[in-house]
């Protein structure tokens, strides 16, 4: 017992430390923005130092709490990942929730709440665990999506998000309860074993069907998309920021360790549907992103898109295939959240930042600010030397090796095709110059342009020497029993 | 060894290092400054460039100045850089432009000049990071990189329609390039662990980019495989150079970009495609490539003789100059489809031939544009009366433009033919109709903009070619007719890198001397011999 609780130290630290936010949030109304988020981010920090001791003290191929909870590389990669992207969202929230006046204490506990969840699903080798873990973050993303209450947008984007994810968690757990029906066990490994062992039913199949719409439902791939565009759109900004790493890279995760661990035997049954998603992902993804106007739109369609390229290393399902999207993940949070950072600084004005036009003539007014959100730009389209060119370079090299060209052609087409939208934000901050208009004025937000900094530092040294981002992924091989 | 082992490092970054430099110490308005810099910087980086001319040995290993490190290992990919004759020789190109391109561009731009300058330096290193790269990676990387600021050059400082002819060239080359990664990942795993899933068996070599080691795996490629990578390379390389019907790009790229934007497009970054072809697709991929003639010389040829008379009709110079780059590209891949050293040969030597004469078209038009604000051949008339020297100059750059002996564009085309010939007289003689028609376009929008009355008021009081843009000309006067009249020094240096792959990619040529006509017996003979020969194809 004492050795379950250990393992599940960092979250436990993590949850009582969101209440520590919460409780202390009581009260001060909008007031005491500084202190409170000195203690979320004091408690990622915390909560990342004792993940590092525990990563230490126990084995990586003991299992806990009965064998639902393990702290291999793997989930160590993206319990660090969440940290990562769950502080640099909440440096890019500090100024934004002064200056929009929101009280600011449930908001940091439902973001570490939030990243509880992610860290649980990380570690989960139990279908039910993973539901739990991923009910939490759910249930803490619903209501951050709908945080400024007066905003009719953000209400929207809340109800949609909690309908349609309500609705996806009911498929999810219907696929699970069939699962469990005919493998008769809800422990990945036990199942991948009965599942090598037994024959494969129709129930199984349509289990596994129901759990990947779950799935793609969560990685926001085509056509369970139609979500991400209004909640992105509609929820508070630095959320979406949030919302587009975080959330996603845990989706992926249990991902991959479900479809990979527990149903590997199955890949070849599941491998054409999950293609047919992806490429219908980087097709309509890329294409709706080419008419956006509202940047925030654009970067949500553009998420989509990433999902779908994402889904070619889980496709390929090889080793390199699972290092690629770890390593993918990691290129994309960084650049991602860069990316919303901008939109975030931007945002001065009511709801200025949010169109593409409001980025003219940056790059004169703010020459930094637009090199920075160029280089993010130059990273999602996958241009070296940036950090999204190397994730891409991997994912298709694992997807090639796979043997999927036709997938691969047509993500590097459509990769092309993003870099007209993608590029049409450059070229409101380069090349519409002097033509009458204002610059629009960056708010200032030191902590949001430390993130942001941090973040075009990393894209670049991925971009440049991904050598030892690439190391460290590699150490997850095989832990997903893929051969 | 120090100093050779850095050399292509030293080159390749002492732009980039000039562009930080701009960034980090000079503000915006030290207009003067910034100047100064980029101009010493570029002339640094000529002047460093040029001990690769005299230390490289034509007859010494394959690849010389290398430089090779770990850089993502998980991958198989190194940071490999070196240079052989050919890559030379674009070395020199490049960086000469660039020096010109920085200096003639003082009065050309007034306002953003410090991005102006920044991105110009950037663009040389990423191109001249192409021409060094031997790991397929790196070689992408920079093949990419080199996109954005020509993106910008293009959109910032441009002519009316620059957001779209920006956007337009950025896509379209990327479009080629992107294909051209999944080419070069399909070689890659042939190479090591295969494509298991299309039950393609792999050769089990350790996995790596560097283009040296996949050189030598080039035989055992299957030929069906070989045929789809070539594709993939083609798409990439042909919207670069760019072969018909992949030139639209070209027209609208050139026609809107600044003059300095302008040199460096049609001088190196064409040149990137067709070296690519020669760096790549010829030696890794023999048998596609032999498999590829037919067609390739069909476009080349329809290349040439569209180009011109496309040329022929257009009322803007620049246009005019763009659309016969079209023209003289065909020359480049006809002479390298070919297949012999004198093809390829002659096709390297018209590469630089074109860098030299097109670049300083462009430098021309931008001159006469500073002044007039118009490209439109009808707005003059009569120049010659009043910028002599101006028409003189003009006069030269045409000349060697349309291959008149003494000149380089005539040895290069020279070449190629001979090299065509041997194939197939067809060839030749649909080649030579281009020079032809060259000629024609050329000499006509010579004569209607500097001959005759002066019809246009405004035409009297134009100012004659300043010291300055007189010696933006110079350097590449004295290279074309260094090239006309002694070109052996650039065939020496170029012969035993083309003879590798001819031995390649076709090795029955070599070892049959009887298919040499005696008269032109090596490229590195000195083609001025014979004038007399070739004179009936000139006009």
């Amino acid at each position: 017992m004492a050795a379950d609780l250990f393992a599940l130290l960092p979250e436990l630290v993590l949850a009582a430390l969101g209440m520590v936010v919460l409780i202390a949030g009581l009260g001060t109304g909008a007031r005491r923005h500084g202190v409170l988020g000195g203690i979320a981010i004091g408690s990622l920090v915390a909560t990342g130092v004792v993940l590092w001791f525990v990563a230490g003290q126990s084995s990586p191929t003991a299992k806990f709490f009965f064998g639902m909870f393990v702290l291999d590389k793997f989930s160590l990669f993206f319990k660090v990942l969440f940290l990562l992207s769950s502080l640099l969202a909440l440096l890019l929230s500090l100024a934004y929730l002064k200056r929009n006046d929101v009280r600011p204490g449930e908001y940091h506990s439902l973001v570490l709440l939030a990243t509880v969840g992610m860290m649980v699903m990380a570690s989960s080798v139990n279908l039910a665990s993973i539901y739990v873990g991923l009910e939490l973050m759910a249930l803490s993303t619903y209501v951050l999506a709908g945080y400024f209450r007066r905003e009719v947008k953000s209400h929207e984007a809340a109800t949609k998000y909690f309908v349609l994810g309500a609705l996806s968690s009911g498929v999810l757990l219907y696929g699970l309860s069939l699962l469990y029906g005919t493998v008769g066990t809800l422990d990945l490994a036990t199942m991948a074993a009965n599942l090598r062992n037994g024959g494969v039913d129709t129930p199984t199949l349509v289990g596994v069907a129901l759990l990947s719409c779950g799935f793609l439902f969560k990685v926001a791939a085509v056509p369970f998309h139609v979500w991400t565009p209004d909640v992105y759109e509609g929820a508070p900004t630095p959320i979406t920021a949030f919302m587009s790493v975080g959330p996603k890279a845990a989706a992926f995760a249990i991902f991959l360790r479900v479809f990979l661990g527990g149903l590997e035997p199955l890949v070849g049954d599941w491998r054409w549907w999950v293609g047919g998603a992806a490429a219908a992902t980087m097709l309509w993804g890329n294409i709706a992103a080419l008419t956006q106007d509202n940047v925030k739109r654009m970067l949500a369609y553009s998420s989509i898109a990433h999902a779908g390229y994402t889904l070619l290393g889980l496709i390929a399902a090889t080793p390199a295939g699972v290092q690629s999207v770890l390593f993918y993940m990691l290129a994309y949070t960084v650049t991602n959240l860069g990316a919303f950072g901008f939109v975030v600084l931007l945002e001065s004005r009511g709801y200025a930042g949010e169109t593409v036009a409001d980025y003219a003539g940056l790059a004169r007014r703010h020459p930094g600010a637009a090199f920075g959100m160029l280089l993010f730009l130059l990273s999602l389209g996958g241009i070296p030397p940036t950090a999204g060119f190397m994730g891409k370079l991997y994912l298709f090299a694992a997807a090639v090796e796979a043997g999927y060209v036709w997938l691969v052609v047509l993500a590097v087409v459509m990769s092309a095709v993003s870099l007209y939208y993608y590029f049409r934000i450059a070229m409101q901050m380069y090349l519409r110059d002097g033509e009458g208009v204002e610059p629009a004025a960056l708010i200032a937000a030191p902590w949001a342009e430390r993130a942001i900094a941090i973040c075009g530092v990393a894209v670049i040294i991925i971009g440049i020497y991904p050598a030892p981002f690439l190391a460290v992924t590699r150490i997850t091989a095989g832990v997903l029993g893929v051969q | 060894m120090a100093f050779a082992t850095n050399l292509l490092n030293l080159i390749c970054y002492v732009p980039l290092l000039g562009a930080l430099i701009i960034i980090a110490f000079l503000k915006r308005d030290q207009s003067k400054a910034i100047k100064a810099v980029a101009t010493i910087v570029a002339g640094l980086d000529f002047v460093i460039s040029i001990p690769l001319w005299f230390l490289y040995q034509p007859h010494g290993p394959d690849f010389q100045f290398v430089y090779k490190a770990d850089w993502i290992p998980a991958i198989g990919s190194k940071y490999f850089v070196g240079v052989d004759g050919i890559s030379i020789l674009l070395i020199l190109l490049t960086t000469l432009l660039g020096f010109i391109s920085v200096y003639s561009s003082f009065t050309a731009i007034t306002h953003r000049e410090k991005e102006y300058y920044v991105f110009l330096l950037l663009l040389q290193t990423g191109m001249l990071g192409v021409f060094i790269s031997l790991d397929f990676i790196l070689f992408y990387v920079f093949w990419e990189v080199m996109l954005v600021p020509m993106y910008f050059l293009i959109g910032v400082w441009g002519g009316p329609r620059k957001l779209y002819a920006a956007i337009k060239f950025f896509l379209y080359t990327l479009f080629g390039s992107v294909l051209m990664l999944v080419g070069i990942l399909a070689l890659y795993f042939h190479n090591s662990t295969g494509l298991a899933a299309i039950g393609l068996p792999g050769l089990g070599n350790p996995a790596t980019f560097d283009v040296t080691a996949l050189y030598k795996i080039a035989p055992s490629i299957p030929f069906g495989l070989e045929k789809w990578i070539f594709m993939a390379f083609f798409v990439g390389f042909a919207i670069k150079v760019p072969m018909f019907p992949f030139h639209t790009w070209l027209p609208d790229a050139h026609v809107e970009a600044p003059t300095a934007g302008s040199v460096i497009l049609a001088g190196v970054l064409l040149k990137m495609g067709t070296y690519g072809f020669i760096r790549f697709s010829l030696p890794l991929l023999p048998n596609a490539t032999r498999w590829a003639v037919p067609w390739m010389v069909a476009l080349a040829i329809i290349g040439i003789i569209y180009g011109a008379l496309v040329a022929m009709a257009q009322k803007d110079m620049k246009k005019l100059v763009a659309y016969s780059s079209v023209s003289h590209l065909g020359y480049v891949m006809l002479g390298m489809f070919a297949l012999n050293p004198h093809g390829l040969s002659g096709s390297v030597l018209q590469m630089i031939n074109h860098g030299l004469s097109t670049g300083g078209l462009f430098l021309l038009v931008g001159i006469i544009y500073e002044r007039r604000h118009t490209r439109m051949i009808s707005d003059y008339g009569g120049l010659a009366k009043t910028m002599p020297v101006y028409a003189m100059l003009f006069m030269i750059i045409t000349m060697a433009s349309i291959g008149l002996p003494t000149l380089n564009g005539f040895i290069g085309e020279l070449t190629i033919l001979v090299g065509a010939f041997n194939r197939s007289a067809l060839w030749a003689v649909l080649a030579a109709t281009g020079i032809v028609l060259g000629a024609a376009y050329m000499l006509w929008m010579y004569q209607r903009a500097f001959f005759g009355e002066i019809t246009h008021e405004e035409n009297k009081s134009l100012k004659d070619a300043s010291w300055r843009e007189q010696w933006t000309l110079i350097p590449l006067i004295i290279m074309c007719f260094w090239i006309g009249l002694y070109p052996k020094p650039f065939f020496r240096i170029m012969e035993p890198s083309i003879e590798r792959i001819v031995r390649v990619v076709d090795p029955d040529y070599l070892q049959a001397p009887r298919m040499q006509p005696p008269s032109v017996a090596v490229p590195a003979h000195d083609a001025q011999a014979e004038p007399a020969a070739a004179a009936p194809t000139e006009h």
